[in-house]
């Protein structure tokens, strides 16, 4: 039999930035996540639907979902599921709390290894943070040849993944050789929407821990059906090196946090004359909004 | 992100009814196939819990793609290119996501690839989609053809279609002909056996085709030879892969202008029977015309739905004399009045909808066993309720969504009577609502047997048994009263028809109209009782609007003797 190709999404649980209410902020400055829905990082769906093109063009190949995050991540993954991927799994556990990029690459990495993917498409950047680091670290961690910005899948066989990418003033296709990191822009492909019977499908999957807690009945229902359990990695699962978990692992650090108030002024009416024109100009320039 | 489920009440009201329970239990047959098939439900809770998401699916493909889409298909419209429909770019969109979200075949059995789902949860579906799109409904509701097929088509036929359909494919229902419209007893399309091909071969001319060029259409025609009437008419199916149909023209229309209306030539195009000759239209045509009657009146409620949005939108931001005209008296009135016509819509629909449902799944576990006595009786009683209550939601509905689409352009002002507002393409596409799948004119027709009858009457009486809260009492009483004006009125023509016939043809759509408004006030009281935060203040105002066009009528009957049937005579 030939093998089966496996494709892994990394995904985040971000809150919904885009939709900011007053609430969005503590008084403290910080993120109000209480606030704002948590939902599937915009373009790590991108990424989704371009990992469900590749299973659909190979046929015998499996798309999973890797994401690292609380308990309630898992529902990054069971949407992923309603979508089309085959299932998932979760990373989680106190040693990652606090993680910056470096420490989340890292984590991420060692699950990967364990995981071990033919191919791993991930999102250009989440809405939270938008550093767009996570997937080239991760790339370079497992020291394999990335490709960023992709917008469509042109092509995917005899081991190697042809993409447009997206760039500053057009496109470049590539041709890299797998396995591959994949990042990929809000520019592609739009994922495609819950389908009915998947949902009805797969609607209870759990995670092994929120299974901990389910009615024995449930438990038992999802034991028959193993399609319905969605793996997850504690740290010790991965094998890291602790010290570069978490906290600890995270050179980042957060040096002071600013509250910036917009501070809205009258508008400024100005004739259509020389005089006037000129001021501006010169005000702009004195502000280096120009020159 | 916009969800059509998500962000109407209302219709997650219709969901939880009581008597959803039941239909589950009849639809579900003992949750036998939950060990058949892997999205089958374990029970009635879960059932339910698998019908709310997939309404969640349907209410966010309609708010994220149809709807953003619906602008652009009306102005790009379908074309014929080499005898073939070619449907505008955001149709085939549309069709591509629905498609993807797996929606086709909702009310098929699982055998079948289907969703095994109501046909109160379709008729749901198909409203989300028509506030979305109007005229896209027409499209994919006529998936509906499948449950025809279903329920008359041998083993072998629905192992042949309806796989496809719940894969998407499209289907239509080639019924009306230049001479045989409303009177469709005329159809004169032939059909001949082709003993050689072992197939029929159709020929003729269809016209005012919806989807014409569907993949599955069921073709209404004539198999015997010399005949001229209903009885010569028997049902078939074309399959658009065998070829022979093409479209001679798409109808330039007022409204739903993505929905291709087709002029179609049929050239020897092959066909299979379904079911037995001669029964086309006496039986299946009639079967596949009150499907069809519920889903405009689907239709319908969505239309009225996005017509009375996107008045209060524009009657909040639109400011006149400093202030927005929603806190003007006269824009304010209507627009209750808009709600409160939309949301009866919705109260007479889905009645109407658990109605059918019952009926039709005990007439498919007939099929499948004898019934006992108790089910016989439960389907004779809602066969009855399903085709009485049919005519009234299609003609209450449709015309409804006239008058709200007709009060959301006037809200706009002279803004609405331009193109730049949804609400001038909403008036156009309304139009149609009250004259296809029967008139207006024609359901009264069919309606009218019902206040003969007495299946209204006796259901104002059953709905008269029901509970009342302190605040819903006083109207349970005024509907008392208008009951008996009911009876009154109802006594006094057929007394006068006997003394002149034509008397009750006369004043047949005042009496439907009063019976209808009973019906619709007493099923709005019921909610209110239920759920008065919700739905007492529509309902008051539902009320006194129906009170107000039932004295009228009553006025109207009272004044009227049998020198206005000649009067009116042509």
């Amino acid at each position: 039999m030939e093998k089966v190709t496996k494709i892994v999404v990394m995904a985040k649980q971000v809150p919904d930035t885009r939709n900011v209410g007053k609430d969005a902020m503590t008084p403290e400055g910080t993120v109000n996540r209480a606030a704002l829905a948590a939902i599937f990082n915009p373009e790590d769906l991108n990424a989704l639907e371009m990992a469900l093109q590749m299973k659909d063009r190979i046929g015998n190949a499996t798309v999973y979902v890797l994401t690292m995050g609380p308990q309630r991540a898992a529902d990054v993954i069971r949407e992923a599921m309603f979508r089309g991927a085959d299932g998932g799994y979760l990373l989680s556990g106190k040693e990652f709390a606090g993680s910056d990029t470096l420490a989340t690459s890292y984590a991420l990495s060692c699950a990967l290894r364990k995981i071990n993917p033919d191919i791993i498409v991930a999102g250009r950047q989440a809405i939270d943070g938008d550093t767009a680091q996570v997937g080239p670290q991760v790339a370079e961690k497992l020291n394999l040849p990335q490709v960023t910005y992709a917008e469509e899948l042109i092509d995917i066989k005899d081991g190697e993944v042809t993409i447009k990418r997206r760039l500053e003033r057009g496109s470049e296709t590539v041709v890299a050789p797998l396995p591959a990191v994949i990042t990929v822009n809000s520019s592609a492909k739009e994922c495609r929407p819950r389908n009915a019977k998947r949902v009805m499908k797969f609607k209870y999957a759990l995670a092994t821990s929120e299974m901990a807690a389910a009615e024995d009945k449930t438990k038992a229902f999802i034991e028959e059906r193993p399609y319905l359990h969605i793996v997850e990695f504690s740290a010790q699962d991965v094998n890291p090196d602790p010290e570069q978990l978490g906290m600890s692992g995270s050179p980042t650090k957060v040096k002071k946090i600013e509250n910036v108030v917009f501070q809205a002024k009258e508008a400024k009416s100005l004739t259509a004359e020389d005089k006037d024109i000129e001021a501006l100009m010169q005000e702009l320039i004195a502000s280096h909004t120009l020159g | 992100m916009a969800n059509f489920y998500l962000d109407n009440k209302d219709l997650q009201y219709h969901l939880s009814h009581p008597l959803m329970k039941r239909i589950i239990e009849l639809k579900e047959r003992n949750f036998a196939d939950a060990n058949v098939y892997d999205y089958a439900p374990q029970d009635a809770e879960d059932a339910l819990d698998s019908y709310r998401r997939v309404l969640e699916i349907v209410g966010d493909v309609c708010g994220e793609v149809i709807a953003p889409n619906a602008e652009g298909v009306d102005h790009e419209g379908p074309r014929v290119v080499n005898d073939h429909v070619e449907y505008a770019s955001g149709t085939v969109r549309n069709l591509e996501a629905l498609n993807e979200a797996g929606l086709g075949g909702m009310t098929l059995p699982r055998r079948f690839d289907g969703l095994n789902m109501p046909v109160t949860c379709f008729a749901m579906a198909n409203e989300m989609v028509a506030r979305a799109d109007t005229g896209f409904e027409n499209i994919w509701g006529l998936q509906d053809c499948a449950e025809t097929i279903n329920e008359f088509a041998t083993e072998e036929i629905k192992q042949r279609y309806l796989p496809r359909v719940s894969a998407g494919e499209t289907c239509a229902m080639d019924l009306t002909e230049p001479d045989a419209g409303s009177d469709l007893g005329a159809v004169m399309l032939k059909a001949s056996w082709d003993e050689e091909a072992g197939v029929w071969r159709l020929n003729g001319c269809k016209r005012f085709i919806t989807n014409g060029d569907g993949d599955i259409s069921l073709v209404l025609a004539r198999t015997e030879d010399g005949t001229k009437d209903a009885r010569g008419l028997s049902m078939l199916i074309y399959d658009k892969r065998d070829g022979g149909v093409i479209v001679r023209r798409i109808e330039n229309k007022l409204g739903i202008k993505g929905s291709p209306t087709c002029e179609l030539v049929f050239n020897n195009a092959p066909a299979v029977l379904v079911g037995d000759r001669k029964m086309g239209l006496i039986k299946y045509v009639m079967s596949l015309m009150n499907a069809a009657r519920l889903g405009i009146a689907a239709q319908s409620t969505g239309l009225s739905e996005a017509a009375y949005r996107e008045a209060l939108k524009y009657a909040e931001e639109r400011e006149q004399f400093g202030k927005p005209i929603i806190q003007f008296a006269a824009v304010a009135e209507m627009l209750k009045n808009m709600e409160a016509k939309t949301l009866a819509s919705r109260a007479l629909l889905y009645e109407t909808a658990r109605f059918v449902d019952i009926y039709k799944q005990l007439n498919h576990i007939s099929h499948e066993r004898s019934l006992e006595s108790e089910e016989r009786q439960e389907m004779k009683f809602y066969n009855r309720l399903a085709d009485g209550f049919t005519p009234i939601a299609k003609m209450f509905a449709s015309e409804w969504a006239n008058e709200v689409a007709y009060d959301s352009l006037q809200i706009h002002g002279g803004s609405g009577y331009m193109k730049d507002y949804a609400c001038e393409r909403l008036f156009r596409d309304a139009r149609i609502l009250n004259i296809y799948e029967g008139t207006t004119q024609l359901q009264v027709v069919a309606a009218i047997n019902h206040v003969t009858k007495g299946t209204y009457l006796e259901q104002m009486l059953r709905y008269e048994e029901g509970e009342r809260s302190e605040a819903t009492a006083p109207l349970g009483a005024q509907l008392v009263e208008l009951r008996k004006r009911y009876e009154a009125v109802v006594e006094r023509v057929e007394a006068l028809d006997k003394e002149a016939q034509g008397y009750k043809d006369f004043h047949a759509r005042r009496l439907v109209e009063i019976a209808g408004y009973i019906l619709i006030s007493h099923i709005m009281l019921r909610q209110a009782t239920e759920q008065e935060a919700d739905y007492l203040n529509p309902t008051k105002i539902f009320v006194k609007y129906a009170a107000r066009k039932i004295q009228e009528a009553v006025s109207y009957i009272e004044a009227s003797d049998i020198s206005d049937v000649e009067l009116f005579k042509a």
